[in-house]
This record gives structure tokens, C-alpha cells and sequence, in this order.
């Protein structure tokens, strides 16, 4: 079964004026489309022809784990939105913010500053290690922190398509509008 | 000696329809600028004030992350500009032209051998053409890092460099990298690329 580009929740322009609907169309139709089509393209033949991603992500190198980690980060990010959904964590992982960060005003301004500061292409990563505990990891390109044993509760990418046509070099401003499309009801599912 | 923000030899718009005004007055003014203001910064009351960029390229495996990113940005950003030209594209001349042919066994070869360098770049980084020792060679670095460098897998002295992050190419070209690869052999300046070559 090759790869499918999975549907969104919401319509493309669900979340203007923070994210636009021309960022989604090529955000969403050109690029998270083209890393599926990339990766049916590169896996027949080799050993991750039935892989999952996970899977992919855990072993593969290159073109592989590029394009097979690429199409799970974008399903992740796109997955975290909603026009309107809770806009702060509740319940346990609310709790988790507050004893690993001292506040959600706190954890915040942690993650604004490790996605403004990654360098080049990448993903910034609300992560919970094997001890329980929760922090923040930044990823270059298609990095994915499942392959160091981490549990991915949320993330924001930055490479510059993410935001270029919207907020063009100003990536603090995509960030402080990333705040406002989150729906922590998706998000605390995952913790 | 601070850094500062060279002087761009021609209009924004000069470059159109290849490259628009608003991506080049956007990437000159606001991303060149921060690696000027950036690296600026991570130099500030070091010796490595007393440096040139080049000395600071060739020793950056040494130096903060921070000079290798903004040096490297700076570096990158200063050459791109000056390879570029409102009267570009045609053949390169002379002594570069033969070089190319006798090396990539044709131009038509090199040009794609090049674009291919700068498609299959995965993330943000550079296409270059260098000279390394007697040899002409094509290669591609991450991010603002540029073979100058001593960290850089192939080293040379760079002939040619195109930059591959989104922002160089987005407003105009989305996802369409190829489309800015295309685009780019209308403004090489060859004659700017034939001083560097000798
Ligand atoms: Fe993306
Ligand atoms: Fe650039």
C-alpha cells in the first residue's frame, strides 16, 4: 500500500489570518504532498517497501528517512490545528507543563525561543523522554526525536515555507501567531 | 572593525523577472543584514574583531557556532550578490570556459550537474562551483556553511554559489526549486565568475 497524503480537519482557509490559505494549499497540497509522492517513489524494492513511518523513521538514512520523516512531522504539525479549539493545555498534561516548565507563560516563551533560534530548516519539539519528564528538542530538517527514544507531544516547523509567504524573514511574528491555531484537545491526546 | 552591508550594484529590480525586487530587497536588507548584525555581535571585544572574513572562514572549526552561521551567511551572501548581474547569463569566457568544458565535458553538462547540486540539497544551504588545486569541482554545503571553510567536506575557493534556502526563491517560485535553478543561469555574471576563477 503506498503512502497517502491524509485528509485535513479543517479547510484550507481555517486558519487565516495567522496561517494563510495559500500557505496551506503550498504547505500542505505542494510540499507534504511531493515527500509522499517522494517516498513511494524511493521504497520499492528495498527493505522499507512495508515499513511503517515509525519504522522509517527509527531506521532508514537519506532520501528514505528524509521524505519518510517529513510526511509523519507534517501529519503531526497539521494534525495540532484548529480554528477554534482549547487554546492552553488542561488536565494532566497542563500539570506536566507546569512541573517541567513553572508555567505555560513559561513553556511558551521556551519554545517561541528554541523554534526562533533553530538555524536553517528544522522543527522545534515539546517532547516526553523515557523517564516521564517533558522538554523541548530542536530537530534539523527532518529530524524526528522518535529516532532518539522520545514521544513527540507537539511540534512547529520552521522551515522557511512554513511561513515565507506570510510572515517572510520575521519568524517570531509566525511563531506568536502559531499560538493562536493550536488545539490542545488534539494535543493533550497525545500525552 | 565591524562588518557592515556591502554596497549592491544594482536596483532590486534589475534582476526581474528572475528574481523579483521584493525577494532580493527583502533578502539583502533583513536576512544579509542579520548575519551582519549576528555575527557582529558573537565578534564583539574578541580578537576575532581583528580578523578578516576569510581568515575567520578558513578557522571557523575553531570559533563559535555563531561565526560559522553568520560568517558563513555573510560570506555567502556578499559573493552571491556579485555573481549575479542584470546583463548576465550566455557562456562563460575564456580561460573559465575551457576549464568548464575540459571538466564537465560540456557546458550544457556542468549547468545541469550544477542545478542538480542545488535540487538535491535537502533543507537550507548552497550550490557552488569551485576551484580546488587544478580542479574545477561542483558541491553543496548546509545552511550558511561554504567550502572555504576548513569544516567543509569539499573545499575550494568558490567560482559560483547559489543559495538554496527557501527564502531566496518562496515569494516567487513556492516549491519550485527547479523553476529558481532555471531561472538563475539568466543573471550569472561569467565575468565576475572569470575573476574569481583565476
Ligand atoms: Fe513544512
Ligand atoms: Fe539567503
Amino acid at each position: 500500500m503506498p503512502f497517502e497524503l491524509p485528509k485535513l480537519s479543517y479547510a484550507p482557509d481555517a486558519l487565516q489570518p495567522y496561517i494563510s490559505k495559500q500557505t496551506i494549499d503550498f504547505h500542505y497540497g505542494k510540499h507534504h504532498q511531493a515527500y509522499v509522492n517522494n517516498l513511494n517513489n524511493l521504497i520499492p524494492g528495498t527493505r522499507f517497501e512495508q515499513a511503517t513511518l515509525d519504522q522509517i523513521i527509527k531506521e532508514a538514512d537519506g532520501g528514505i528517512f528524509n521524505n519518510g520523516a517529513q510526511i509523519w512531522n507534517h501529519t503531526f504539525y497539521f494534525e495540532s490545528f484548529s480554528p477554534a479549539g482549547p487554546r492552553e493545555p488542561s488536565g494532566q498534561l497542563a500539570t506536566a507543563i507546569a512541573n517541567s516548565f513553572g508555567s505555560f507563560g513559561n513553556f511558551k516563551e521556551q519554545f517561541t525561543k528554541s523554534s526562533v533560534t533553530l538555524f536553517g530548516s528544522g522543527w522545534a519539539w515539546l517532547v516526553r523522554k523515557p523517564d516521564g519528564s517533558l522538554e523541548i528538542v530542536q530537530e534539523p530538517n527532518a529530524g524526528n526525536p522518535l529516532r532518539n527514544g522520545m514521544v513527540p507531544i507537539l511540534t512547529c516547523d520552521v522551515w522557511e515555507h512554513a511561513y515565507y509567504l506570510d510572515y517572510q524573514n520575521r519568524r517570531p511574528d509566525y511563531l506568536q501567531a502559531f499560538w493562536n491555531i493550536l488545539d490542545w484537545e488534539i494535543i493533550s491526546k497525545r500525552f | 572593525m565591524a562588518f557592515e552591508l556591502p554596497k549592491l550594484g544594482y536596483e532590486y529590480a534589475a534582476l526581474e523577472p528572475h528574481i523579483d525586487a521584493r525577494t532580493m530587497e527583502i533578502h539583502y536588507t533583513k536576512h544579509h543584514q542579520a548575519y551582519i548584525n549576528n555575527l557582529n555581535n558573537a565578534i564583539a571585544g574578541t580578537d576575532m574583531e581583528n580578523r578578516t572574513l576569510a581568515e575567520l572562514m578558513t578557522g571557523v572549526s575553531k570559533l563559535p557556532v555563531a561565526v560559522r552561521n553568520n560568517g558563513g551567511g555573510h560570506f555567502n551572501h556578499t559573493l552571491f550578490w556579485t555573481v549575479m548581474t542584470p546583463n548576465g547569463g550566455g557562456l562563460p569566457k575564456g580561460d573559465l570556459l575551457d576549464a568548464i568544458n575540459r571538466y564537465f565535458g560540456s557546458f550544457d553538462k556542468f549547468k545541469e550537474q550544477f542545478s542538480n547540486a542545488g535540487m538535491t540539497r535537502f533543507g537550507s544551504g548552497w550550490a557552488w562551483l569551485i576551484k580546488a588545486g587544478d580542479d574545477l569541482k561542483i558541491t553543496s554545503t548546509p545552511n550558511q556553511d561554504n567550502p572555504l571553510m576548513d569544516l567543509a567536506e569539499t573545499k575550494g575557493t568558490p567560482i559560483l554559489g547559489v543559495d538554496v534556502w527557501e527564502h531566496a526563491y518562496y515569494l516567487k517560485y513556492q516549491n519550485r526549486r527547479n523553476e529558481y535553478l532555471a531561472a538563475f543561469w539568466n543573471v550569472v555574471n561569467w565575468e565576475e565568475a572569470g575573476r574569481r576563477f583565476k
